[in-house]
């Protein structure tokens, strides 16, 4: 028994890594996390910058920025400007800075059963709603879910809810893009993520990008800190720390640098 | 059916070259699991030892709420767990989500009513005869404990085993406590989740197997165990 026990402790000792100096909260969408941007590239090259380790929770921009709000997190790095903004208004984000940008595509089967290639996105929602294709959406309140839930309203339609065609995952978004593929169904995703999935199928995959290149499919990335005035707690020094290295001459030449299937997964517009 | 494969063989590559992902994964797993399985038995063995042998008004109200736990749902147990623990919750100033011990405390809650329930049947099972021979002998109330877990070792084991297994494969709890943070708090439970997002599926089926191969450990582990003591 006494053997055991130390066997226990010594596990405990060994599974508690090594710490840096100082670590610091991170809320995130799931694009960043998914592509491998956070892992490969921000988190390790961070730490080696500056000592100082970033903790990241990956979910939707939604449940980030709640995140934010209840004082769980020192920044978040987030896509979903008008969301952002009402946090900003009310005090519980500060800082707000632009970093990087791709765009958002409509993917959907080859075969392309709505017909919707070359057509503007208004034009494409409108003829996958007429024919009644499946198409999947996020349905979790993230960045990509609200953009979509934006375009039904720009292309002057009722967002769709409980119709039979549309299926609300309330997942992840290559879990999304998984299920959209499964059931021969179009989805919206951003390029980024995209890019991952087509490299998890070595460049052949199920799913195409059918519509694309249209100004409202822009899709800006902006990291922002809590509001150490609302959240006493919070580490501001890092979360400011965390931003202007985000957008420094040398971050942001690596993120443009950082490819996958030799295309670029995120291309940096730092204001400096 | 390819994947399924290439998972099968990952999941040796990942054991053998010593991927530290991997370990991490693992190494958490049993950290947390280990942390939440001696609290849960810590605080469970007596409580069900004293609901097995003492007769109180309320009884069978307790034993309904403890078996009503036994199906505490572990999402449901990460919400509450998650709204009491985050700052802005009553029990914010510890600082104790997204680590460990905050996830631990979940897990508790999950492996708590089994090793209770348990522990009580055991108990009640054990020979009637077993209470009214400890007195005479003048046992105090702390040996009577003592020799009634001794006499009901083996269905604490398996009580001990019911509660590792559900609380080593949980997800949720996990997932929303810990926040799956990379070399922190990141399981293997919630690093197959995260894996399957990516569309990573082998290496989840890779971590799948890993999970699997730490439960038959533990299994052999206390077999032996067991068979020692007997």
């Amino acid at each position: 028994m006494k053997k055991l026990l130390c066997a226990f402790a010594l596990m405990l000792l060994l599974s508690v890594p090594a710490h840096a100096a100082e670590t610091m909260m991170l809320a995130t969408t799931t694009s960043t996390a998914n592509t491998g941007l956070l892992d490969e590239l921000i988190v390790p090259q961070f730490a080696k910058d500056t000592g100082i380790e970033i903790k990241f929770v990956a979910v939707g921009t939604g449940k980030a920025l709640k995140m934010a709000e209840n004082c769980d997190v020192d920044a978040v790095l987030v896509h979903a400007p008008a969301a952002e903004q009402k946090y900003v208004d009310a005090g519980v984000l500060i800082d707000r800075t632009q970093l990087m940008y791709n765009d958002f595509v409509i993917i959907g089967p080859a075969a392309d059963p709505a017909k919707i290639t070359g057509k503007t996105v208004a034009q494409a929602l409108k003829a996958i709603a007429d024919s009644k294709s499946v198409f999947a959406s996020r349905g979790d309140n993230s960045g990509t879910n609200k953009k979509e839930i934006s375009l039904w309203k720009e292309a002057e339609m009722a967002v769709p809810d409980a119709q039979e065609w549309y299926v609300q995952t309330g997942q992840g978004m290559i879990s999304t893009i998984n299920i959209a593929a499964e059931k021969n169904a179009y989805t919206m995703t951003d390029r980024g993520t995209y890019i991952k999935y087509e490299a998890n199928h070595n460049g052949n995959a199920p799913l195409k990008i059918l519509v694309e290149g249209e100004k409202t499919l822009f899709n800006q990335y902006s990291a922002l800190a809590v509001n150490p005035e609302k959240c006493p707690k919070v580490k501001y020094e890092l979360a400011t720390k965390f931003i202007n290295w985000m957008a420094s001459p040398a971050t942001q030449k690596a993120i443009g640098q950082f490819k996958l299937l030799g295309k670029v997964l995120f291309t940096p517009n730092a204001a400096k | 059916m390819d994947f399924l494969l290439h998972g099968f063989f990952q999941a040796f590559q990942l054991l053998w070259t010593g991927d530290p992902e991997t370990y991490s994964a693992i190494g958490t797993t049993l950290a947390v699991s280990t942390m939440s399985m001696a609290a849960s038995l810590l605080i469970g063995i007596p409580l069900g030892f004293g609901l097995g042998v003492n007769d109180f008004a309320g009884k069978k109200a307790v034993r309904t709420l403890v078996d009503t736990l036994l199906s505490f749902p572990t999402v449901v147990i990460g919400l509450l767990v998650y709204a009491f623990l985050s700052r802005k919750g009553p029990l914010g100033d510890f600082g104790l989500l997204f680590t460990l011990p905050g996830v631990a405390v979940g897990q508790t809650i999950l492996g708590l009513p089994i090793i209770v329930a348990l522990t009580a049947t055991a108990v009640e099972t054990l020979d009637k005869r077993l209470k009214p021979t400890l007195t005479t002998l003048g046992a105090t109330p702390r040996q009577m404990l003592f020799t009634t877990i001794l006499e009901a070792r083996h269905s604490l084991m398996l009580a001990a085993m019911a509660a590792y297994g559900r609380i080593v494969s949980e997800v949720g709890i996990s997932m929303m406590v810990g926040g799956n943070i990379k070399w922190h708090t990141r399981t293997i439970t919630t690093a197959i989740a995260l894996e399957t997002g990516k569309g990573e599926f082998s290496v989840g089926i890779a971590l799948g197997l890993v999970l699997m191969a730490v439960a038959l450990a533990v299994n052999l582990g206390v077999a032996t165990l067991r068979r020692r003591a007997a």
